[in-house]
């Protein structure tokens, strides 16, 4: 099962208008990884597990569960274990973890994870003020952590921050996010996720940038991350998947604020894609009555409002 | 938190002012040069908003908008009072604004009597407003599509005798609160009729922000072969945060005009306390990010924005300027 759904599988185009569109976009749910992680109020670990297995009864084919980074950095992780242990694994679904380094991932291992993620960056300045070191000595610490997933056959996936720009750098070149892409898929990284960290991105941004990574990294293999700080976020993951991209990144209710941004938002909704998708004619699996559902409890439980406009509009109608 | 302020400020300039290559699927389907926003801000806009906003206020935003470089501010209604008490203090708006040269300020006209009204008040464009739903047209204005095309026809006749421009709308484009789905085939004959009367534009209305881009593109393919895509635009309604995506698609299709709403003002009176039209400083931010020129200052407009959001005593609806924190 693992291995089929690591198989990509065969892509089919759908038409509309003069663009081509993948037939099926598999979601990424993010929520209780990257959502909360942004979140100012620590949610206790038995919320985050409630959130998780309700998650798991959307559709959704991929839940990030949780990270396993000191707790010292990102105390909303510091239950890591307990969540990992905690929530329900529905047979169809995936709970990749974070590891940033080797005791990460080997903790998530002892933890049950079957699934994990590396977080690389194109930007050399974020990554130093983010991680500590610099891109190259990061990839060095995920070799480590790829050739020890490897050994236990646990898919690792990559993620490229700023690939549309950087908060202290500016604008980032494509060849950059090529060049870190490329690393990753190449040590062994099965999926690569591009991500727009602090919402910049437009779609002329997102092409250039995709253009260039789709000439060293296939585009099956590829993901977007897109953050709505600027409002962008749909615009350019229309633009991804005309481009040929068919994984998205989402947050249910659009968790996780921007902390380069204070007072906005971050991740984009997982209801508003799913809506998007759907009016499309794109199947994805999910049911969105139930993704809003779950985007209720989950702010219901933080005691704040939605990002989803979809979840607005359909909330406000009650 | 001051530092990361002045961050987002130095990086909406950068990225504002990169240009890169659009063409990236086929040089057939460029993305236009230059797009013409026609800010709606003042009419959709306030018209939809709960507190009654004085008419200096209303005139003080106008003459604001006017200094961002927009070329089109749609800047009051000449219905009656009684429907709209907002636009209520019509003539004094009218009368009160600093009428910029090179910038046009078209008011909305429903029928003769409006018109006339609008003329007297000094009114040098006007607007009329179809629909492409039968159920819409009768709960919204009282007639059928084809009883408001003929009183249209009136205010055509009196337009072209005194030389005034009229631009025509066609709402519930993307979808109907009462009808649900509306047919592109629709679309286009309303369209076309306007259009074949002398409308110069025809701005294509998602009214409750249903559309996606798949219906955005088939709905656009089916008007676009009876009135010429130049003569075209889009005005999207964000109530499901669809708007962007909708007007990239409609940019691909050769559409270059754009109408939007500063601060995105205008909730929707079909899904209380849910955003309505889109947000100017979104569009523009977009626009300017894909390399297309529009003319406006950005910051000059988030300052127009953040004035009536604070008149309004509302926060904004735009994120650009959520994430630029522009406050006065």
């Amino acid at each position: 099962m693992e291995l089929a759904m690591l198989l990509q599988w065969p892509r089919r185009d759908k038409h509309l208008g003069a663009h081509e569109y993948p037939e099926f976009v598999k979601i990424v749910e993010v929520g209780p990884r990257d959502g909360l992680q942004n979140e100012k109020e620590i949610v206790p670990t038995e919320v985050k597990v409630q959130l998780i297995d309700r998650l798991s009864d959307t559709g959704l084919s991929v839940i990030e569960a949780t990270s396993f980074v000191s707790s010292k950095w990102v105390p909303q992780m510091a239950d890591h274990t307990e969540v990992l242990q905690g929530i329900r694994k529905s047979p169809n679904v995936r709970y990749p973890v974070l590891t940033p380094n080797m005791h990460g991932f080997q903790n998530a291992l002892a933890a049950g994870a079957t699934e994990v993620a590396v977080f690389g960056s194109a930007s050399e300045t974020f990554s130093r003020k983010n991680i500590n070191c610099s891109i190259d000595e990061s990839m060095l610490r995920f070799e480590e952590v790829l050739n020890a997933a490897k050994d236990q056959q646990i898919p690792v996936r990559g993620y490229v921050s700023c690939a549309l720009g950087c908060p202290h750098e500016g604008p980032i070149d494509p060849s950059k996010v090529t060049e870190v892409a490329k690393r990753l898929y190449e040590m062994g990284c099965y999926e690569v996720s591009l991500g727009d960290t602090v919402g910049v991105g437009t779609p002329g941004s997102m092409a250039a940038m995709l253009r260039s990574v789709t000439r060293e990294v296939p585009c099956r293999a590829l993901a977007v991350h897109c953050h709505d700080t600027y409002g962008q976020a749909l615009a350019n993951i229309l633009t991804a998947l005309q481009m040929g991209v068919c994984v998205v990144d989402s947050a249910v209710a659009g968790l996780g604020g921007c902390p380069y941004a204070q007072g906005s938002s971050g991740n984009v909704s997982t209801e508003d894609v799913l809506y998007m998708l759907h009016g499309m004619g794109i199947q994805t699996g999910v049911d969105l009555s139930k993704m809003i559902a779950v985007g209720d409890f989950i702010c219901h439980s933080l005691n704040r409002k939605t990002n989803s406009r979809v979840a607005q509009a359909r909330g406000s109608q009650l | 938190m001051f530092m990361t302020e002045v961050y987002m400020l130095y990086h909406l300039v950068n990225y504002e002012n990169a240009n890169v290559n659009v063409n990236w699927l086929d040089s057939s389907k460029r993305l236009p040069d230059r797009v013409k926003i026609v800010e709606v801000g003042p009419r959709d806009g306030l018209q939809n908003e709960k507190t009654i906003v004085p008419a200096e206020t209303k005139i003080r935003l106008i003459d604001m908008l006017s200094d961002s470089g927009l070329s089109v501010i749609e800047a009051t209604s000449f219905v009656s009072p009684k429907w709209v008490p907002q636009m209520a203090d019509q003539m004094e708006v009218m009368k009160g604004i600093r009428r910029k040269p090179g910038v046009s300020y078209p008011v909305l006209t429903p029928n003769l009597k409006g018109f006339q009204a609008a003329v007297e008040a000094g009114a040098s464009e006007v607007a009329i407003f179809g629909a492409a739903s039968e159920l819409f047209s009768k709960k919204n204005i009282n007639c059928s599509v084809e009883e408001s095309l003929q009183r249209f026809e009136q205010v055509m006749v009196a337009a072209k005798a005194a030389g005034v421009p009229v631009r025509g709308y066609v709402s519930c484009v993307l979808g109907c609160p009462y009808e649900g789905k509306v047919a592109p085939a629709k679309v286009a004959k309303v369209a076309k009729r306007l259009y074949s009367m002398g409308c110069y534009e025809i701005s294509l209305g998602d009214t409750i922000g249903v559309g996606t881009p798949g219906g955005m593109s088939e709905m656009l393919e089916a008007v676009s072969k009876v009135v010429p895509v130049g003569a075209l635009a889009v005005h999207c309604h964000d109530t499901y945060g669809q708007a962007l995506a909708n007007i990239l698609v409609a940019l691909q299709m050769g559409v270059s005009v754009v109408d939007s709403s500063v601060g995105g003002l205008g909730g929707c009176p079909y899904a209380q306390g849910a955003s309505g039209n889109v947000a100017t400083e979104d569009v523009v931010y977009m626009l300017h990010g894909l390399g297309i020129q529009t003319g406006v200052d950005l910051p000059k407009l988030m300052d127009a924005g953040a004035f009536i959001c604070h008149s309004l005593n509302r926060r904004t609806s735009s994120k650009v300027s959520q994430a630029t924190h522009c406050k006065l």
